[in-house]
């Protein structure tokens, strides 16, 4: 898989509910942020945990994002480290959009999505 | 922090897999008690106290640092760790800018810089809400940063460490590398405590 995305980048994360282990934590589903850098490639985890022999390299990004896309309110920055399958490129044109209809952010983080 | 919490339940059912493992002959108890020792076997906060140091006083070495964190810890002999080779960021602390690390996931983070992790990084109150109310956590752990100070919280949730370089105290200028890296708690290092 080539390297995507480049720093300054605007990405959204894919809004997925997998059955199966992700390190695409709930509260980071479905957000708008920007690449800070590209990490280096790993093996997927998602298809790693599950002990299967075809887990891609990926590249691995840090992806910045407001707090208040986050969580609806706050002026911190939340930064994550996300594998490039759970990227997509922003459109511009959803922007707006969203702005319509803010405020949908619920408190919830990685919970049973734990790392072994 | 100072909401209670306890590893009790997490310790009981860690203990129980063990039992269970070693009883079907999956794992030997002394090959499992090998493993833990190479994995904690040099993992100190003095190592990371010892980095910040010397980026405190060699300003190329502070350089190569936040641009390549894994390359120039290795030039001390330094790793973050793990049992699999791990990419290593330092993250700068600056008047204008405060970082703080967190694995909302599980509590990974760089073992070989900060040694073995305190409970309350592991905690659900710790990764829950740093991510959503950090400067309230903060000050929980007496951190009170100003107002105008943009906080970035890091969360590991890949491969790569995070260790934040703090602030060098002022009137240390007197001080040599050693006696700096006394100055160095390892809280400072997660983002959790200022100098």
């Amino acid at each position: 898989m080539s390297d995507r995305f480049s720093a300054g980048a605007r990405v959204r994360t894919v809004h997925h509910d997998p059955p199966h282990h992700t390190r695409l934590p709930r509260y980071a589903r479905g957000k708008r942020g920007t690449v800070v850098e590209p990490e280096g490639r790993a093996l997927l985890a998602d298809r790693n945990a599950q002990g299967r022999g075809d887990a891609p390299l990926e590249q691995v990004y840090a992806v910045s994002f407001p707090a208040r896309e986050l969580w609806g309110e706050g002026d911190h920055d939340v930064v994550l480290d996300l594998f490039e399958s759970y990227l997509e490129d922003d459109d511009p044109g959803d922007r707006a959009e969203a702005a319509a209809a803010p405020g949908t952010s619920r408190a919830q983080t990685g919970g049973k999505d734990g790392k072994p | 922090m100072t909401g209670g919490h306890t590893d009790a339940d997490i310790s009981r059912r860690v203990r129980r897999l063990e039992t269970l493992l070693e009883d079907r002959g999956i794992v030997a108890g002394a090959a499992l008690d090998e493993t833990l020792d190479a994995f904690l076997s040099g993992a100190s906060p003095a190592n990371g106290a010892r980095v910040v140091a010397r980026a405190w006083t060699d300003a190329d070495f502070r350089t190569r640092l936040l641009a390549d964190g894994t390359s120039a810890v290795a030039e001390l002999g330094l790793s973050a760790g793990g049992v699999q080779p791990q990419r290593l960021r330092v993250v700068e602390n600056t008047p204008d800018t405060h970082n703080v690390v967190v694995c909302t996931l599980c509590s990974c983070y760089p073992v070989r810089l900060l040694g073995p992790s305190p409970s309350w990084y592991k905690s659900e109150a710790y990764r829950s809400r740093v991510v959503r109310e950090p400067r309230a956590v903060l000050e929980e752990f007496g951190v009170r940063l100003p107002d105008a100070t943009r906080i970035t919280v890091w969360d590991s949730t890949s491969e790569t460490r995070y260790m934040v370089l703090p602030m060098r105290p002022s009137g240390t200028s007197h001080l040599d590398e050693p006696a700096l890296a006394r100055l160095v708690p390892r809280n400072a290092l997660i983002g959790t405590a200022v100098l």
